[in-house]
């Protein structure tokens, strides 16, 4: 411990009064440190390739202003995948929601037995802790053109021929938003279930007696009493779903021709594809400005529940 | 009168079992079949109609799994940067955690609102300056690049999570080894610490979840196949052997099972993990 051995040998020196002033100082300085150099100084060097011509592969770069951002702007597909992600997230949050509240809310029924309650949360939850790979892996199976999905659907007379859901232009984003709902909605119904066992009995109790219905109790009860919950978690959601790259990448790729374009997946193409570091930059800090507007009233609702 | 209500109650039970089935229908299916698929030939899954349980039960995808030392150092790998970027995300997390509980500085509600904000950071914005650096200080391809990087996620919500569990002890504890003569870090150590294991399993936990299943970092700061992790070798297996579907499968199910495992043997503290985020820090 470098620290605690400097703490002792600054004794004589110090006072007691000075060394309980820096202590708290010394135990955040691994913490302050590693994100300085991980998150502070990465964001200033983004910042920074964004306003110069192509970075990485230039050794010499000029200071170009914000002819990227105007670049990134205007780009047709650049649009098509602001679009694509708003689509994308927008429904998956909204879904996210019904289905988790919807499973918490059967989870917390009276007559749920709590050994069936505390099995189902647990298969509930699976989804979860699958990685966005193996996601896409199990989803590629499911909606292959010949696969389960397909036939089901078919079998019951829902649909007349195999659709290719992922490689079709019409079905592809509606699929992929589809899939991340599976993978997403167990994060709002763990939250929610911890906030309907949160609500006091005793309101349902008085609302009993003044024979409101069972919507009713739903409308003037339940949703006032999650809505801190809903809307902190909500709004993390929104954050973390813009921001959507793997799920993406490993099932279409943002195709086919840009139909699934989300704007990770543009970013990293830019980058990593075309090797146009300086426009991925703009593009990926146009993302940041995006996703810190959306944190900031986050955070202020965090701060307000405090 | 007392017939309705009963009978009321009836529906209600119907209608909640009913949704309950759905659900787990929905939840776990597409899962089951991953598994039902990994022990089937290949040219079984695709066969018409489709059968959950195969004909000829077959290990044929995980022998060829654990025959390629290729896949095995796939795994090797994540074990490696996992477990290491559990262990230092805990240690920092643990001081900086012990600091939130117990401390009061003037820094101290604008560093805990930076570390909720850090959150909320897209990983491709700092995904393209990584790049640049890690292939500046010649990290490129390297443990340390995955093991530095993965720490930018892990750290805030072990230190969130850390800061809640220190919370909840009660500060007479330490202040009882302050008054005996015993300094700020040796209550940490020898009294806050060792009753705080629940909470730093959780933590532990959570952090492994994270750092095995990161994708974009690995993706993009790896490039030659032996320092490749799970999920990434996985995408490449998907490239390469599109149509082996079984081993696929296998290895999917071989991928997420320390995950599978963790959770069923600690779900109470994954679920600790998942809403640590959003509650309140």
């Amino acid at each position: 411990m470098a620290f605690s051995k400097k703490e002792r040998s600054l004794h004589p020196l110090i006072s007691y009064r000075t060394r309980r002033a820096i202590a708290p100082y010394l135990y955040q300085a691994p913490t302050i440190i590693l994100l300085t150099v991980l998150m502070l100084y990465p964001i200033i060097v983004v910042v920074r390739y964004s306003l110069m011509d192509n970075v990485i592969m230039n050794k010499h770069p000029a200071f170009v202003g914000f002819q990227n951002y105007v670049a990134v702007l205007s780009d047709a597909t650049f649009r098509a995948s602001v679009g694509n992600t708003l689509y994308f997230t927008v429904m998956s949050v909204i879904f996210h929601l019904i289905v988790g509240l919807a499973f918490a809310m059967l989870l917390n029924a009276k007559v749920v037995k709590p050994l069936v309650r505390s099995v189902l949360r647990v298969l509930y939850i699976m989804p979860w802790v699958f990685t966005a790979t193996i996601i896409a892996i199990i989803w590629r199976l499911l909606l292959n053109p010949s696969g389960v999905v397909n036939y089901m659907l078919q079998s019951m007379g829902i649909i007349g021929e195999n659709i290719e859901w992922f490689s079709s232009s019409a079905a592809a984003i509606h699929a992929l938003t589809f899939v991340n709902i599976w993978a997403g909605y167990p994060f709002y119904m763990v939250s929610l279930l911890a906030g309907l066992q949160g609500i006091p009995s005793d309101l349902y109790e008085a609302a009993v007696i003044d024979g409101a219905s069972e919507f009713q109790k739903f409308r003037h009860i339940t949703i006032p009493q999650l809505s801190p919950i809903i809307i902190s978690i909500a709004m993390l959601d929104f954050i973390w779903t813009m921001q959507v790259f793997s799920l993406v990448w490993m099932t279409t790729g943002g195709g086919p021709i840009h139909a699934t374009e989300v704007l990770g997946t543009y970013t990293y193409k830019l980058a990593f594809s075309t090797y146009q570091f300086s426009m991925a930059s703009a593009s990926a800090v146009i993302i940041l400005v995006l996703s810190m507007s959306v944190a900031f009233f986050y955070v202020r609702h965090q701060k307000a529940r405090d | 009168m007392a017939r309705t209500i009963k009978g009321t109650k009836l529906i209600i039970r119907i209608v909640t079992y009913a949704g309950l089935a759905i659900g787990l229908g929905y939840a776990c299916f597409p899962v089951l079949w991953m598994f039902c698929c990994s022990i089937k030939s290949n040219t079984e899954i695709f066969a018409l109609p489709p059968k959950l349980l195969p004909k000829a039960f077959t290990l044929n995808a995980y022998h060829s799994i654990f025959a390629d030392p290729t896949k095995i150092r796939f795994f090797l790998n994540s074990y490696l940067v996992a477990t290491v970027v559990t262990l230092l995300t805990l240690f920092v997390a643990i001081l900086s955690g012990y600091s939130f509980s117990r401390h009061s500085f003037r820094l101290k509600k604008p560093l805990n609102l930076f570390i909720i904000s850090t959150q909320t950071v897209p990983p491709i914005t700092l995904l393209i300056p990584y790049f640049g650096l890690v292939v500046m200080f010649k990290l490129y391809n390297t443990y340390f690049a995955l093991i530095l990087t993965y720490m930018v996620f892990t750290l805030p919500y072990a230190i969130l999570m850390m800061t809640g569990y220190f919370n909840t002890l009660p500060k007479e504890l330490d202040e009882a080894v302050e008054v005996d003569g015993g300094s700020n870090f040796f209550a940490l150590r020898r009294v806050l610490v060792p009753i705080s294991v629940p909470g730093i399993v959780a933590t532990g936990v959570y952090t492994f979840l994270l750092a095995w299943n990161e994708f974009i970092f690995a993706l993009t700061l790896t490039k030659t196949t032996e320092m490749r992790t799970v999920p990434i070798g996985i995408q490449q297996l998907m490239g390469q052997h599109a149509y082996e579907w079984n081993e696929m499968m296998a290895m999917s199910i071989l991928g997420s099972l320390p995950i599978l495992l963790l959770y069923l043997i600690a779900q109470r503290y994954f679920l600790a993990g998942m809403t640590a985020g959003s509650v309140k820090a």
